[in-house]
């Protein structure tokens, strides 16, 4: 394992090292003491690489990644995965706002709760689906302009809160949406349908979760307990009556 | 079926006795405008938009298109297009949807400008024979240059240059997105640019990988729906774009109806077939400066420190917005004007929203010198520029580089109809249907693009032989070679230009 300190590091140094390290062959770092800094991953090409970071990364987390498996080991901030092509990210703790936007492909495993705008614009093309699973609950806007990819979302003690917020998948037109529990369609925006997932959709979501659980030493059978709503669009073109041509 | 209380604004029509029955038209109409009723050719001339491909294959001459000479009462205030509008939204309830940049007749502070040039006391320069410097490098420039001698006795400059756009002509093709425009008009984009030693935009919609052989004259665009953005396409071109906003639409987004996304787009797009391609007007990880700095730098630290550009509408404040954009550390600001055109706009929001490109490069420019931070970015302007004078006048008033879209486009056929967004124009540029697209072959409309710009370029340099200068940069904010005629005091203040006899 090669370990850098990333203690008062400035994030284009940190960034610098990886990078060297990555391109010199390393497939298994540590970076230790990390506090805020940005960009971790950003932009990084590698297959079987793995980044395990202790701290608190700061945001666009694996921006635009493709390829490595990084693992942090506590909370995270803005902007994970932003329009990530490919690869994993595991949160053993929160996530905050706008986790994946543009996501392309890829997971995104967030054991605790996640912000505002989480999977916005999230694509997917055959067999490129990204996928994000968050445990907790989440933030208004949740899957907003969603066009692909599937998102799932917990909301394991959730002690009777609302799991997520209002406005769920405004503006989506393509992917899916699995929320455990009930969903109150009046905080959904009015481009989604909501309904009971059928045997493939939960065959689907035991695939997604088996990995999930695995990742953070959970019990799969009490996951797939509770129902799950499942929430796609109700056109292709939401906005379609709106102009005159 | 009730007939439409909106008039049909042209009328297509054949005139029999000369008509062949060749059926050309038929074949050529985007639009379905004419159809074959047995020993005719009927027209529906309500779908006729006016783009004249019928007319130039028409082998006979027999198709005349007029402006329909019915009209409501004339009245100064209540315009046809008012009361036609009206009644096509009392009809679908919808809004009216256009293509291309304003046609509405603000003024045009353009035709207010005219340029200097030498006479008598001061020599005018023949650019046929003597050596003229139309090169453009875009990018930050270093606010101090070291030089060193070095032991061959050689000065040399040890500043390290941050990367630079070469340009061999202050223009460049504005961003069209594959979806918006065919494959084709794309590829003729692409070869004009290598040719020209210019560079081409990919708007929003990914980098098919036909123009992969091109990509030292390409700019990559980044905007809020994300589409086709991935790390080789970061990587592909000389620069990345983050499109905030567009100058037919300024904080509105992008719209691609879902009758332009067949499956080779969706697929560029990630997006379903025939869903509508949204991208939405803010980008909703940018809510502020900062934001918008932490963006550009992910995609710096993306690409290994390429050049990034930051393209934002023309609005009141454009100034305040543009040192923002600089001190977030962008390389260039893309200012993109009232006039500019696009695939899909909200009528209402076309004509109505914005400021011109002229008074906005002005403010601009004026504001970053005061700030001491012109060095730090380009200036590329765009929206409306018509002509290698358009050009001169808006480089004279502070822009590095312009770009061009609808002048680009009018040499493949283009007639500015302005119906872009119906995905059926029939010269096969703002279409995705095949047996439009393969109308355009790439290499014959290329070779029309780039005499454009040889022409403008040649042009140019004839207005900076007449102005006695021998390099584009030192026409670049000097406003000193330009004067105003019929503006107001207030306008020739901003502009920063003397009036004419002055």
């Amino acid at each position: 394992m090669y370990t850098i300190d990333a203690k008062g590091m400035y994030y284009r140094d940190l960034n610098r090292l990886v990078r060297e390290a990555i391109s010199k062959g390393e497939k298994d770092l540590l970076l230790k003491n990390v506090n805020g800094q940005y960009y971790i991953g950003d932009g990084i090409r590698a297959k079987d690489v793995r980044i395990t970071i202790e701290g608190v990364p700061g945001n666009d987390l694996a921006a635009f990644m493709d390829g490595p498996t990084i693992i942090v080991k506590g909370n995270a901030q803005d902007n994970i995965g932003n329009t990530m092509n490919s690869g994993k990210i595991v949160v053993e703790g929160h996530a905050g706002d706008v986790l994946g936007y543009g996501m392309r492909g890829g997971k995104l495993h967030i054991l605790g709760d996640v912000g505002y705008r989480v999977g916005i614009h999230m694509k997917g093309y055959r067999r490129q689906v990204p996928v994000i699973i968050a445990g907790g609950r989440a933030g208004d806007f949740l899957g907003e302009y969603m066009a692909g990819g599937v998102l799932i979302l917990l909301g394991l003690d959730a002690n009777g809160k609302p799991i997520a917020g209002d406005y769920i998948g405004t503006g989506m037109h393509g992917g899916v949406i699995f929320i455990r529990g009930d969903v109150d369609v009046r905080r959904c925006g009015a481009e989604v349908g909501v309904m009971e997932p059928d045997e493939n959709d939960r065959k689907l979501l035991k695939t997604y979760l088996e990995e999930y659980c695995k990742d953070f030493g959970l019990n799969l059978d009490e996951v797939m307990a509770k129902e799950f709503k499942k929430l796609v669009p109700v056109s292709l073109r939401p906005y379609g009556n709106l102009y005159a041509y | 079926m009730f007939k439409s209380l909106a008039p049909p604004e042209y009328l297509a029509t054949i005139d029999t006795d000369k008509c062949i029955r060749c059926k050309r038209c038929i074949q050529n109409c985007g639009w379905s405008v004419y159809s074959w009723g047995g020993d005719r050719v009927l027209i529906d001339t309500a779908k006729c938009v006016k783009c004249l491909r019928c007319y130039h294959y028409c082998p006979v001459e027999a198709i005349q298109i007029l402006d329909n000479p019915v009209r409501f009462r004339q009245n100064a205030y209540w315009s046809y297009h008012h009361i036609r509008n009206i009644k096509r939204q009392a009809e679908t309830g919808g809004i009216p949807l256009t293509g291309m940049g304003s046609d509405q007749p603000y003024p045009v502070l353009f035709d207010h400008l005219l340029l200097d040039a030498c006479q008598v006391t001061n020599p005018s320069i023949d650019p046929l024979r003597e050596p003229m410097e139309l090169r453009t490098y875009l990018g930050k420039k270093p606010s101090r240059v070291e030089i060193e001698r070095g032991d061959d006795g050689k000065i040399r400059t040890t500043t390290e240059m941050p990367p630079q756009i070469k340009l061999e002509a202050p223009f460049m093709f504005s961003p069209m997105s594959f979806g918006s425009i065919s494959l084709n008009a794309q590829k003729v984009l692409a070869m004009a640019a290598k040719e020209c030693g210019i560079v081409m935009n990919t708007g929003e919609g990914g980098l098919h990988e036909d123009l992969l052989p091109y990509r030292d004259h390409i700019i990559v665009q980044v905007a809020s729906g994300r589409f086709g953005v991935n790390p080789d396409y970061l990587n592909a071109g000389v620069a990345v774009e983050i499109k905030i906003g567009q100058g037919a639409k300024p904080g509105i987004g992008g719209h691609l109806p879902g009758e332009k996304i067949p499956l080779e787009v969706a697929k560029a797009r990630m997006i379903p077939v025939g869903t509508d391609a949204l991208s939405p007007a803010p980008q909703h990880d940018i809510y502020s400066i900062e934001d918008l700095r932490q963006l550009i730098y992910a995609i710096k630290e993306a690409t290994n420190y390429k050049p990034v550009s930051v393209k934002i509408a023309t609005v009141h404040n454009v100034a305040a917005i543009a040192s923002g954009i600089v001190r977030a550390g962008a390389d260039m600001v893309y200012l993109d004007g009232f006039r500019g055109g696009t695939g899909a706009a909200p009528t209402i929001i076309r004509d109505h929203l914005g400021i011109p490109i002229e008074h906005a490069v002005a403010a601009v420019d004026d504001r970053l010198r005061q700030e001491g931070i012109r060095n730090e970015a380009s200036i590329i302007a765009a929206g409306g520029i018509r002509s290698s004078a358009d050009v001169a006048k808006i480089i004279a008033l502070g822009a590095d580089a312009v770009a061009i879209g609808t002048a680009a486009l009018i040499t493949m056929g283009c007639t500015v109809c302005g119906k872009c967004y119906t995905g059926n124009c029939s010269w096969g540029i703002t279409t995705q249907r095949p047996e439009l697209t393969v109308r355009l072959d790439p290499e014959v409309y290329a070779e029309r693009l780039i005499n454009l710009i040889h022409a403008w370029s040649h042009e140019l340099k004839e207005i900076l032989g007449a102005l006695g200068l021998n390099a584009i940069e030192s026409l670049r904010g000097n406003r000193e070679r330009l004067r105003g005629v019929g503006l107001d005091t207030q306008t020739l203040d901003i502009l920063g230009v003397k009036p004419a006899g002055r």
